[in-house]
């Protein structure tokens, strides 16, 4: 066990956990912030996706000892009043349907935006193919990734 | 008409457990109803309230695993209310048979199985109450008030009164006997799309899944079941899974040995210390079962329909041709792993879970807890997928029989691995046809014989005979067939079998479509023309087919390299067929674009349909390109999703719906749209290539280098 201070959202938490927990477990299950999914535990679905110093990382891989003196943004802290233009362009184009996956796709997809502002097609391919929804809203997402461009 | 109640303020408290007041309705909905006692009277189920606000409460007791019931089954009630639908407000029931009667949400059920006129005859009672109070407050006839958007207007006039204001004084009214319906070009909110009622929420990361259960002084913990279905614990060795940094406790249950931890990686981690011996339950392979399946067609079906003589009308057959299709074992593998929340005290139980069987849940904990089933709550947390999958329990007796034991809350979760190794999976299939046509290219004979396991926890049937399941898309066909034989063997395996999305139609229509597709060939006819003079008595079957043939231009020239398949399905009340446009790049299928046809009957809410259609294009489409569970001595192979593969955003092809108009009642959307796409692909990869696909997953091998000039 190990005694960690983690920054989450521009909050502050002392934690005290074996320091190889991958960061997906602390957020969900020690600090409480469970809008960050669990799918796989390998790298392969993308729903635990965070922000660490605004890189989208794939938080079951991540253990929290590499992210303790970092800044960590989770979907809560993605906007404070739900109004980030990928939020607002994912509300406009109804892009949920079970939802589960969403809180990934939105933080892969505002890791895109913050590097390509204007997507094409095969950014956002190559962005966001590391994510995998069982829904099948992936024509949604497209469209909500180019209105959240075109909208800001 | 079915019957609406006025419901008082006690009884209001005693089923929502919220304070009354305004006006009050219940109503019944069937649903193939669940009755705790045959003599009992019926009860209301769903529950409407018009509050001294104005504001609208609807109640409902059905599940929602992102198919938008949420959303379409209030629509239903505020459009006849003519509520404003921004004052609605949808709050969703926990489980009680004695309060909202049968919730399993299964079979694209929940509108189509007697929803429809329950609802709108509970909104159509309280509209026309409304009306009354402000025709009595205002001393003028009923007719010559009219609704719109939460308001009662008198006509001629500028006077109007909201609903809020006229709750109380209708509360106090009679229920009229039979209140006026609209007509269908009456409804406003009834084939709109209006914002589902949970997207907000579902952006925001605020959505309660069952695993994001938090409850006081909760436990994490994960179960590691037997690795063989049928097989059992023999011993284990704790001492090293104890030593993992925030283990608990390691406890042997039921169901296997569960890991109690701080969080649940420490339980993940303790599982994977366990030194465990098991007893061997089922250990077939996947080609002991292939085998297996030989043999039992081999020996003396059950006959499941005989139209005609097949066998003689084959012998006369201008053109005779036979094929052996087969389908593979599939995991639900729901984005969120299986997972339950318990707290079981000496007098009483909370169960909080993701399921799509609220009633399966409350008998099964009562069943282990020794509790009367009334001293279970059990709250119906989201569902981060669904499938099929949830309508059952097994995750649900992990929770119970851990939390009795500990005697405190506790969350189990599964590892993906243990959720994709013991699922109850969609069954194998293996299916032989002969068909014949004859010199004028009409089909005169079909046989088909399927060997498929019946769904079922064990694997096995408990009745015998023809398994409706295993039959359903080919036995249930709505083509002509003037001589058609259908046959069924039952295999004796051990593997569990669950629902899947729509069922048996998720492998048999694909067989069919393609044997189908084979049959218009070996006529040397129009794979779409052939199916519409199948379906000259069929007028919404042959609607839709000509609605996805205009739109995909069937029989137009494509560019070099590419080619059209075409298959039809009915379903749930609902008619879809798709046509898929393919091409082969550098060995690998890629599907650019689906046109897909829809007749639901009267739709509720066309947005919802088109996300089904898209999204089961999408769940056929990774079934038939990626997936299937193997079994090596036993034990399902894959564990992850490394190796049951899914398709992802740059595999999506374009998916076009067509919703065709319709005078027919509202059909089942959440799994129709799954069972065509499958043969439309296939059809078109033989279009192609001269290739038939005769077994799913697609090896992309046997295509290559086939293409046709």
């Amino acid at each position: 066990m190990a005694s960690f201070t983690l920054r989450i959202n521009g909050v502050s938490h002392d934690i005290d956990v074996d320091p190889r927990t991958p960061l997906l477990w602390v957020i969900r299950d020690v600090v409480g912030l469970t809008g960050t999914k669990f799918g796989c535990g390998i790298s392969e679905c993308g729903a635990c996706t965070v922000h660490v110093n605004g890189q989208s990382v794939h938080s079951c891989q991540v253990p929290v000892s590499v992210a303790a003196t970092a800044e960590i943004t989770t979907i809560e802290g993605l906007s404070p009043d739900v109004t980030h233009p990928l939020q607002k362009a994912w509300i406009a184009e109804e892009v949920p349907q079970c939802g589960y996956c969403q809180s990934g796709m939105l933080m892969t997809a505002a890791a895109l935006l913050a590097a390509h502002p204007h997507p094409t097609d095969s950014d956002i391919d190559e962005a966001m193919s590391g994510n995998i929804c069982r829904c099948g809203t992936y024509d949604r997402i497209r469209r909500a990734i180019h209105r959240a461009a075109k909208e800001g | 008409m079915d019957k609406v109640w006025k419901i008082d303020r006690r009884e209001f408290f005693r089923v929502t457990g919220m304070a009354g007041g305004g006006l009050m309705l219940g109503v019944y909905l069937p649903d193939r109803p669940w009755n705790p006692s045959p003599d009992a009277p019926l009860q209301p189920n769903v529950f409407v309230r018009v509050d001294e606000r104005g504001a609208v409460a609807i109640w409902v007791g059905k599940a929602d695993m992102g198919q938008g019931v949420r959303t379409s089954l209030p629509m239903i009630v505020a459009d006849e209310l003519d509520a404003d639908w921004s004052r609605v407000a949808v709050i969703q029931a926990e489980a009680d048979p004695h309060k909202y009667g049968r919730q399993i949400t299964v079979g694209s059920g929940s509108v189509r199985n007697g929803a429809w006129m329950p609802l709108r005859e509970a909104g159509a009672t309280a509209r026309q109450m409304l009306v009354r109070a402000a025709a009595e407050r205002w001393k003028v006839p009923a007719a010559s008030c009219r609704t719109e958007r939460g308001y009662v207007y008198r006509n001629g006039s500028k006077r109007r009164l909201g609903y809020g204001a006229l709750a109380h004084a209708a509360g106090e009214l009679p229920v009229p006997s039979d209140p006026r319906l609209k007509t269908p070009a009456e409804f406003t909110l009834i084939g709109t799309s209006p914002p589902q009622v949970d997207v907000h929420d579902k952006v925001c990361g605020r959505t309660k899944y069952g695993i994001d259960v938090r409850a006081p002084g909760m436990r994490f913990a994960t179960v590691v079941h037997p690795p063989d279905f049928g097989g059992s614990l023999k011993s284990f060795d704790a001492t090293r899974a104890r030593g993992v940094a925030g283990v608990r406790d390691v406890v042997q249950i039921a169901t296997g040995i569960a890991v109690v931890a701080d969080n649940t990686w420490a339980a993940f981690q303790g599982a994977k210390a366990l030194d465990v011996q098991w007893n061997r339950g089922f250990t077939m392979s996947s080609a002991d079962i292939s085998a297996h399946f030989r043999e039992v067609a081999k020996a003396r079906p059950e006959v499941g329909r005989t139209d005609g003589s097949a066998d003689a009308a084959l012998a006369k057959a201008a053109k005779r041709i036979e094929a052996t299709y087969e389908a593979p074992y599939l995991a639900h593998a729901t984005m969120e792993p299986m997972n339950c929340t318990a707290h079981v005290r000496r007098d009483g139980a909370e169960v909080w879970a993701p399921t799509q069987n609220p009633q399966g849940t409350q008998g099964t904990t009562a069943r282990i807890t020794g509790l009367p089933s009334e001293k279970v709550t059990v709250h119906v947390m989201h569902l981060g997928c669904g499938w099929g999958r949830r309508s059952r329990t097994d995750f649900v007796e992990d929770a119970v029989h851990l939390s009795k034991k500990l005697g405190q809350p506790v969350q189990v979760t599964w590892t993906r691995e243990e959720d994709m190794r013991h699922d109850q999976y969609r069954p194998a299939a293996y299916v032989r046809f002969a068909g014949g046509v004859d010199a004028a290219g009409s089909l005169v004979a079909l046989k088909a014989l399927v060997v498929s396991q019946p769904v079922s926890a064990t694997g096995k049937s408990r009745r015998g005979g023809v398994d409706g399941n295993a039959v359903d898309g080919i036995m249930n066909t709505r083509y002509a067939i003037p001589n058609f034989l259908v046959e069924y063997g039952a295999p004796d395996l051990g593997v569990p079998t669950g629902h899947w999305r729509s069922v048996g139609p998720s492998q048999n229509v694909f067989v069919f479509e393609s044997f189908i597709d084979e049959l218009a060939h070996a006529a040397g006819r129009d794979p779409f023309e052939f199916r519409h003079h199948l379906l000259a008595e069929q007028p919404r079957e042959r609607r839709v087919l000509e609605v996805v043939a205009g739109k995909s231009g069937w029989g137009k020239p494509l560019p070099e390299g590419r080619a059209h398949g075409i298959a039809i399905h009915e379903n749930k009340g609902t008619v879809v067929a798709q046509v898929a446009e393919v091409s082969i790049d550098g060995g690998k299928v890629r599907v650019h674009h689906v046109w897909c046809a829809v007749d639901a009957g009267q739709v509720i809410h066309p947005g919802i349909v088109h996300q089904q259609m898209s999204g089961a294009v999408a769940a056929g489409l990774t079934a038939a390109l990626y997936q299937e569970i193997t079994l090596a001595d036993g034990r399902v192979v894959q564990g992850n999703f490394d190796t049951y593969k899914m398709m992802r955003i740059d595999e999506m092809p374009v998916v076009d719906v067509h919703i065709v108009k319709s005078g027919e009642p509202p059909g089942g959307v959440g799994e129709p749209g799954l069972p065509p796409i499958a043969p439309a692909v296939t059809n078109a990869l033989f279009a192609l290539t001269g290739t038939r696909v005769r077994s799913l997953p697609l090896r992309t091998g046997a295509l290559r280098g086939t293409k046709r000039a």
